[in-house]
């Protein structure tokens, strides 16, 4: 800084605001608004998207109050662990706080995205009547509401451009719910009701993508039969993105050949998803735009090899693939050798339980494509035998990865072949992967990959740990490492309190951490929460031991999960749920 | 052996002189047991592992596998699987509570559909899983690599269900349920979920409810929480269970009761989409192919018990 000279005063506050409207990232306009009081005050105050990663993180009138010119606001809720059921549904994150403080000071909001929050039939409907020029609804796996809260958006949002409602649980009390957009809506841009589990009336659909002549994301649900299908298409040529319904019907080749060109039509399709219940006899008919594609989501789609093989091997210019482990060692060759551009693939369990017959999905799989797609930097792979081998041939093929997830369906599986933990595989992994910003590690790990881990992945944001280490230890060199470490999860460890008491301030550098059958104790929580006043410690105790304030130290905690916060202590606990 | 010198060499220096003597015992009997393994190996078909003479001579070199290093901080080193495939719970071995906290975590897998962790247990427990698997990989037979995949406990237990594992999403395994991978030889194509989600719905009552059909194990139960789930809900009343046709070996005497005496049916959407009047089939049938249930209004459901008799008959 150059004496007293005031940089802001060098300049209106407009010339700023549209300075700082040039700034594109959070991270960027986080950064300006620190840079002196002015300069904060005025980017706050135009600040147009805000991001809340945590919605427990700031009250919301506070956050409501603080930018008032947000337009567009993404908050996200439960932790993501509740994704697997390990947070109690009552555990909180409801939407309702949050809907009325938006209500009250963000009228001109046009964007809400939630994810894993409760937004109830009353929170839709808030919305519904607040926002006059309210444009994008995106409930992402969230729940808490009825086609009746959707019935109520239809109707009153007249300008609404897109409605996402991506794996979330919706009750069905209003059958027809799409008859309640009005015949004036024309806005449609995108419609993502894959989730929904009831009927859709197709010809209410079709009317509505008729007059919606710039859909460009369409995705149906199941129960949208291919017959009616080539209806939609016909009227919306123009999709680049499709999530197909019921993908299957008796042979019929007339329905073949008119579905077949209804999708040759359709020129611009970029995305393709669906196909549920998929029949192999209907699967050429999207041959022809197999090239065009550049994401294919086929992880709810029950084809085997090779049927799934030849789809597959057709979509040369794929970036993101989504799969079932269906597809096999054999079928990943492939992809390895057809889809040279691929940048993310996610394998999915065909069969996580039984097993009864195994897929034939290996490291083999996974090495060949780390192997043959030079863009490959996200992975999700779930499948049942890992070596060290392969992850440091994966590790030197890739150290490009940003986002690395293995799991191992069976807990504490060894390298297979040498029977060892699988911790060289993984220090493999982060030591060469300089850019990881994800990961997930699984099978049998002793405390040194978290030696390795804590050392190497110096832009890791996001870590998942279950069912590993020996001790205190390997949390200890996570939380005194990784110095981006954002979010924590870890399930069924041996970690305890000590590396939890040690590395305390760690806590408030990242935006949560949870903890579930781990060793910790209440005491611990209770020196923490002392500690640690901008930290919300809350312990969950399904169990029902009685009131928590009655327990000694030394009683262990079920589940832990603690969070930054300058909202303090939250008064939507349930009973399971105490802050300490 | 002088498993304290392998600790050295691997570097970890965090051992204390407990530890080191719970590695003894681990190396004596993790070497016992991976010989143990050898010798099963090789009697495999179809086995894809390298030649285990490999691993024996590499045994003899003193070359310990890394897990007997970790093996040291585990207060289960009893707890090894004889088939070592895998590894029991890594737990400090710093108190009995903590023990047996891990131990608890492998239990033997029993029949646990609802995903509850197995009780907390001790160390007893832990012993009981080595026993329970080390005569188990004996039998097992399944693909090399599935780590314990088909190590089934003994005759019917299926896999205990850990909550949460592996971390897929509810939404995909009601999917899943409902729409289960074909396999190639359709005839004894298993549904391999271990749960079964269909949803219910009533007619007139405001929103649909879910059950999970693995949980139960016949008709009555069945009924009996469905009851609960649609409190006021009345099926009328004809024999001593108190639903009538619903039990297995439906004459057609009940479902005249049914038809007449009551005000709901329960019915079923099944595997090819046609409803069926629930009771007509044995209930492992009606599990495999029910894909939806409503309860419908009792006149609606007339036409229903003619096609379902003649379409068991069919399938017989």
């Amino acid at each position: 800084m150059v004496g007293r000279f005031r940089w802001a005063a060098m300049f209106p506050d407009e010339v700023w605001e549209h300075v700082f409207s040039f700034l594109t990232s959070d991270a960027d306009r986080n950064a300006a608004a620190l840079v002196c009081r002015n300069w904060n005050r005025i980017e706050r105050r135009s600040r147009k998207r805000v991001f809340v990663g945590n919605c427990y993180s700031v009250a919301p009138t506070v956050a409501v109050r603080l930018f008032p010119e947000v337009r567009a606001a993404v908050i996200k809720g439960k932790p993501h662990f509740a994704d697997f059921n390990l947070v109690p549904s009552d555990w909180g994150g409801g939407a309702e706080a949050w809907v009325e403080a938006m209500a009250e000071g963000w009228p001109n909001l046009e964007e809400l995205r939630f994810k894993r929050m409760v937004v109830s039939d009353d929170c839709l409907d808030l919305i519904a009547r607040s926002f006059k020029n309210f444009k994008v609804l995106s409930l992402v796996s969230c729940d808490g509401f009825s086609t009746s809260g959707l019935a109520a958006i239809a109707a009153n949002c007249r300008n609404l451009r897109e409605l996402n409602l991506r794996e979330s649980e919706v009750e069905e009390t209003c059958l027809n719910w799409i008859s309640h957009f009005p015949e004036s809506c024309t806005s449609l841009v995108a419609l993502d009701i894959a989730c929904l589990e009831g009927e859709v009336n197709a010809s209410i659909l079709e009317r509505l993508i008729s007059r919606c002549s710039n859909i460009m994301t369409l995705r149906l649900n199941h129960s949208v039969p291919l017959e009616r299908l080539v209806g939609l298409l016909q009227r919306a040529p123009q999709l680049m993105d499709l999530g197909t319904g019921k993908f299957s019907a008796r042979h019929n080749p007339q329905l073949f050949s008119r579905l077949e060109s209804a999708i040759a039509g359709c020129k611009n399709l970029r995305n393709l998803s669906g196909f549920w219940e998929p029949g192999l006899t209907y699967l050429p008919a999207v041959y022809s735009i197999c090239e065009g594609l550049t994401s294919l989501n086929l992880n709810y789609a029950t084809i085997q090899n090779p049927e799934l093989v030849k789809l597959i091997s057709r979509c040369k210019n794929l970036r993101r693939l989504l799969v079932m482990d269906l597809i096999e060692d054999s079928g990943l060759v492939a992809v390895a050798s057809s889809c040279k551009l691929l940048q993310e693939l996610r394998v999915f369990p065909s069969d996580p339980y039984d097993a009864a017959e195994p897929v034939s999905l290996t490291e083999q799989g996974l090495v060949a494509v780390s192997a043959g797609c030079p863009m490959l930097h996200s992975v999700l792979y779930f499948c049942r035998q890992m070596t060290n081998a392969a992850l440091l041939t994966v590790a030197k093929n890739r150290p490009n990865l940003t986002c690395f997830r293995l799991c191992i369906i069976e807990p504490r599986t060894p390298d297979y072949v040498t029977q060892e933990p699988l911790d060289t595989g993984f220090s493999a992994i982060v030591e060469s992967c300089k850019d990881l910003r994800r990961l997930s590690v699984s099978g049998l790990l002793t405390d040194l990959v978290f030696k390795s881990i804590g050392a190497s992945a110096n832009y890791l944001e996001m870590l998942s740990i279950a069912f590993a280490g020996d001790g205190d230890m390997g949390l200890h060199y996570i939380l005194s490492g990784c110095k981006n470490l954002r979010k924590l999860e870890i399930r069924d460890c041996p970690f305890g309190d000590k590396p939890l008491l040690q590395n305390a301030s760690k806590l408030e550098t990242m935006r949560s951490l949870w903890m579930s059958s781990c060793s910790v104790t209440l005491g611990a929580c209770r020196q923490l929460a002392r500690a640690m006043p901008r930290l919300n410690v809350e312990v969950i105790n399904e169990s029902g031991r009685g009131p928590l304030v009655a327990q000694p130290d030394n009683c262990p905690v079920e589940k832990l999960y603690i969070y930054r916060t300058i909202a303090g202590p939250r008064t939507d606990t349930p009973q399971c749920v105490w802050t300490i | 052996m002088s498993p304290p010198l392998e600790h050295d060499y691997i570097g970890l220096s965090e051992l204390h002189s407990p530890a080191a003597v719970a590695v003894a015992v681990g190396a004596a009997e993790d070497g016992a047991l991976n010989l143990k393994e050898t010798e099963l190996r090789l009697g495999l078909p179809g086995s894809e592992l390298p030649d285990r003479n490999d691993l024996v001579g590499s045994l003899s070199l003193g070359l310990l596998p890394k897990p007997l290093v970790s093996g040291a901080k585990r207060g289960f080193s009893d707890a090894i699987d004889g088939a070592g495939k895998w590894r029991l719970a890594a737990v400090g071995g710093r108190s009995e509570v903590d023990a047996g906290k891990g131990g608890a975590l492998f239990s033997p897998k029993g029949e646990n559909c609802d995903g509850q962790l197995p009780a907390l247990g001790n160390a007893g427990k832990g012993k009981d899983a080595v026993a329970k698997a080390t005569e188990h990989e004996r039998k097992a037979a399944g693909q090399v690599g599935i780590a314990n995949g088909n190590e089934r406990g003994v005759a019917p237990a299926a896999k205990a269900q850990v909550v949460g594992w592996p971390p897929i999403r509810n939404y995909r395994k009601n999917s899943m349920a409902t729409n289960p991978p074909k396999n190639k030889e359709d005839a004894d194509g298993k549904q391999g979920s271990a749960c079964l989600y269909v949803k219910v719905s009533m007619d007139g009552a405001p929103y649909l409810r879910k059950v999970d059909l693995k949980m139960y194990k016949n008709y009555k139960e069945f009924s009996l929480a469905l009851e609960e789930m649609f409190s006021g809900f009345t099926i009328g009343q004809c024999d001593s269970h108190g639903i009538p046709g619903l039990c297995d070996g439906l004459a057609d005497s009940k479902l005249t009761d049914l038809l007449s005496g009551s005000e709901y049916a329960l019915t079923y959407e099944d595997k090819d989409g046609d409803w069926m009047l629930v009771g007509d089939v044995p209930w492992e049938m009606f599990t495999d192919s029910c894909r939806r249930l409503r309860i419908m209004k009792g006149s609606d459901a007339i036409g229903l018990a003619p096609r379902a008799m003649e379409k068991c008959k069919n399938h017989n």
